[in-house]
């Protein structure tokens, strides 16, 4: 990655110009503002509409954008362009690369030792669970997102179809968690195919706009299919999952007695952290093995390019189906996990912004990246809570953040793709070279 | 024209709208010799590709392809991707189509992809690693191996494609597209930006095609020096009709060729045929 060293862009460094950029800041601001800040608008004592203006913030919240943006604009000259090198030092820059090739089975080593580390830091583990399901998550959207370049945002849809399938197989019929699972991965991987059967000839936005628009469907269909799914008031009582089937809880029955040790509520919490820890290894071990097998090469070429896919022979459609399906397979096993974890289930937990999140997080690691994935779901949600110290600057430093990540990184956290077979030497491609697919 | 036919197009006819891009265009190419379609900018030669590789339905007529048992395609029933699975049609694109950011040896793997399909099982078996698919998948390396050899790539095999050269791009793409093992190459314009040495180079490696494997090849091209040198046969369109067929010397003397690929200034227009003799 070379930063931009060229000064030819160098921004006009006259006074006259300064004051321009200034103005037009200044006018944005005023715009902007002269609504949200200038007006105050609320509902009066007999429900009518009151008003009245606050001229003087807006002034100097325009005044502070004028001076703000002199300030910036002397900073910006005198610093020049800001690349990478000028933010991370290059010596810095080496380390992590040397540290990235340790990091996978290093951080392997401290997730699977978490539940010992923090055995009774319950908030600990609970984030960690947290995150770990959105690790799994991530990398099934990767699948579709990263490998096979299909923008979905309605990737919610198969966590909110695996989770009420456990749910509601569980509470109506009894079965234990072990059936339900594949089951519920299964009947996801089926809306897949048949979500992607109609939309997966549109492309880019079109597509994008139709997943979108698939996700909000399930949604209502579960608020309004009151008989079957319980609508808003979701489906509770689902069971907790067992140890092949004995149940972690307080009963003779239960794990802690027959292991003659003292129950402790932290043994359920434990397992179902290590159930999420599996079921997301073996999420990222089917996909980088299929990497390697030809419907996954066949899914990284259709990203870089369609047209020649079909020019050789490649089946398009279902190229596109299996990578669908195979993503939705994942998320409907993480949906049920959520469903046995949280016991209680409603529509409210399947909504856009959950897409929007495992989007997020896909894209922050670096397209097709799996460790890339793993990492950007520990930045987003652990690092979110780090914050919480913050209160309402939390959204502030998170939002600075992601700019300084996105100017370091511009193709996310780990910036280059492995090739899949080799000659003589596996060579990293940067990913300047990949592509993002066109849907 | 006589001899054994491997494709043969009769009364194609296109149109986009009330365009007419092609019309009642009829031309054989022959096995194991290589066709070449020529015609000034917007004759229609691309169209024709598009047709006969299922990237456009015609509007009308029939597009034969015989297989070397002597089995019978019609490609315009076809659509798409089965042109290059069934029919074995391989093509290659006017502005190059590479998978950028996947190796070059990677680009050859995918390729062939629907014979490792098969032999993975549909993925079932390669998932779980059958001695099966490990057999077939160290026989499409070798395959790679070998056509990149053949267009000297052997040294860049585990670099980026998006990373080579245009010429070597252009030779990538070949080696693709053979990779697919076809009875029919099609290429467009695979002389497009080449200098003249690699230009020669692309001659000689279209003519080992032809003579060593014995791959029917049929190109459009805008570089004389390669259509003169190389082709057996040569089409050649004007707005969207033959005007012209037979061996390049025949062409190459025909007025009405002359007349329409390059104007009527015949005096300039021969001087760029000679050109290319």
């Amino acid at each position: 990655m070379t930063a931009p060293s060229t000064h030819t862009t160098k921004p006009a460094t006259g006074i006259a110009a300064l004051l321009k950029t200034a103005v037009i800041n200044a006018l944005i601001a005023l715009v902007l503002f002269s609504l949200m800040v200038g007006i105050r608008t609320e509902a009066g004592s007999d429900g009518q509409l009151t008003y009245w203006t606050r001229f003087g913030e807006l002034a100097s919240l325009v005044a502070a954008v004028f001076g703000g943006s002199i300030v910036i604009e002397l900073l910006r000259q005198w610093i020049g362009p800001a690349g990478t090198e000028r933010l991370v030092p290059p010596a810095l820059q080496k380390g992590v690369s040397l540290v990235g090739r340790y990091l996978a089975p290093a951080l392997l080593i401290f997730t699977l030792l978490v539940p010992v580390i923090f055995y009774n830091q319950r908030y600990i583990l609970d984030l960690a669970i947290l995150v770990l399901t959105y690790v799994m998550l991530g990398w099934g959207l990767n699948v579709v997102v990263g490998l096979a370049g299909l923008l979905d945002l309605g990737y919610v849809a198969f966590y909110a179809v695996g989770a009420y399938s456990y749910a509601l197989l569980a509470t109506n019929f009894g079965w234990s968690f072990w059936i339900c699972l594949p089951l519920a991965g299964i009947l996801a991987a089926f809306w897949g195919v048949l979500l992607g059967f109609p939309v997966l000839r549109l492309r880019g936005d079109y597509l994008a706009i139709v997943t979108l628009a698939f996700g909000e469907i399930i949604r209502l269909v579960l608020i309004n299919w009151q008989d079957l799914t319980g609508g808003p008031n979701g489906v509770s009582g689902i069971p907790r999952p067992t140890l092949f089937g004995i149940p972690l809880d307080r009963s003779d029955d239960g794990l802690a007695a027959k292991l003659g040790i003292e129950y402790s509520a932290t043994h359920r919490i434990v397992f179902l952290f290590y159930l999420i820890l599996a079921l997301a290894l073996l999420t990222n071990w089917a996909t980088i093995r299929l990497r390697r097998l030809p419907i996954g090469r066949a899914w990284e070429a259709l990203r870089e390019d369609e047209v020649a896919c079909r020019a050789l022979g490649i089946n398009t459609t279902t190229t596109k189906l299996t990578a669908f399906a195979t993503g939705a397979m994942f998320g409907g096993f993480a949906g049920a996990f959520f469903a046995t974890r949280q016991g209680f289930i409603s529509p409210e937990s399947f909504t856009f912004q959950e897409s929007a999140l495992v989007l997020a997080i896909v894209v922050l690691g670096g397209m097709g990246s799996q460790l890339g994935v793993a990492l950007a779901a520990l930045a987003m949600i652990g690092g979110f809570e780090l914050f919480r110290g913050l209160e309402t600057y939390r959204m502030l430093v998170f939002g600075w953040a992601m700019v300084l990540i996105m100017i370091w990184r511009p193709r996310g956290l780990v910036g280059h793709r492995a090739p899949t077979v080799y000659l003589k030497k596996a060579q990293a491609i940067s990913s300047d070279l990949v592509k993002e697919g066109h849907g | 024209m006589s001899g054994d036919k491997i494709l043969s197009v009769d009364r194609l006819t296109m149109r986009f709208g009330g365009i007419v891009a092609v019309q009642d265009l009829s031309f054989a190419a022959e096995r194991k010799k290589i066709t070449a379609l020529i015609g000034p900018n917007g004759a229609g030669k691309t169209t024709v590709f598009n047709c006969i590789t299922g990237f456009y339905k015609p509007t009308g007529g029939a597009i034969r392809l015989t297989h070397d048992d002597g089995k019978e395609i019609a490609l315009q029933r076809l659509n798409d991707f089965r042109i290059a699975k069934q029919a074995k049609v391989a093509r290659t694109f006017q502005n190059i189509r590479l998978f950028p950011g996947m190796t070059v040896l990677e680009n050859l793997m995918v390729a062939q992809h629907n014979m490792l399909m098969r032999a993975s099982g549909f993925t079932l078996l390669g998932l779980v690693g059958a001695p099966a698919y490990r057999d077939a998948e160290k026989r499409a390396i070798d395959l790679a191996s070998d056509w990149l050899k053949r267009v000297n790539l052997l040294d860049r095999a585990d670099d980026a494609a998006g990373n080579l050269a245009y010429g070597d791009q252009r030779r990538l793409e070949i080696a693709r597209a053979m990779c697919t093992v076809p009875a029919l190459l099609c290429l467009d314009e695979p002389a497009a930006g080449l200098n003249a040495r690699e230009s020669a180079a692309l001659n000689e490696l279209l003519l080992s095609i032809r003579n060593d494997l014995g791959t029917s090849i049929l190109l459009i091209e805008h570089d004389m020096s390669v259509v003169m040198e190389i082709s057996d046969h040569i089409v050649v369109m004007d707005h969207g009709v033959k005007i012209a067929q037979g061996t390049p010397r025949e062409v190459r003397d025909d007025p009405k060729v002359i007349a329409a690929y390059l104007g009527t200034d015949e005096e300039e227009a021969v001087a760029v045929m000679e050109s290319g003799s």
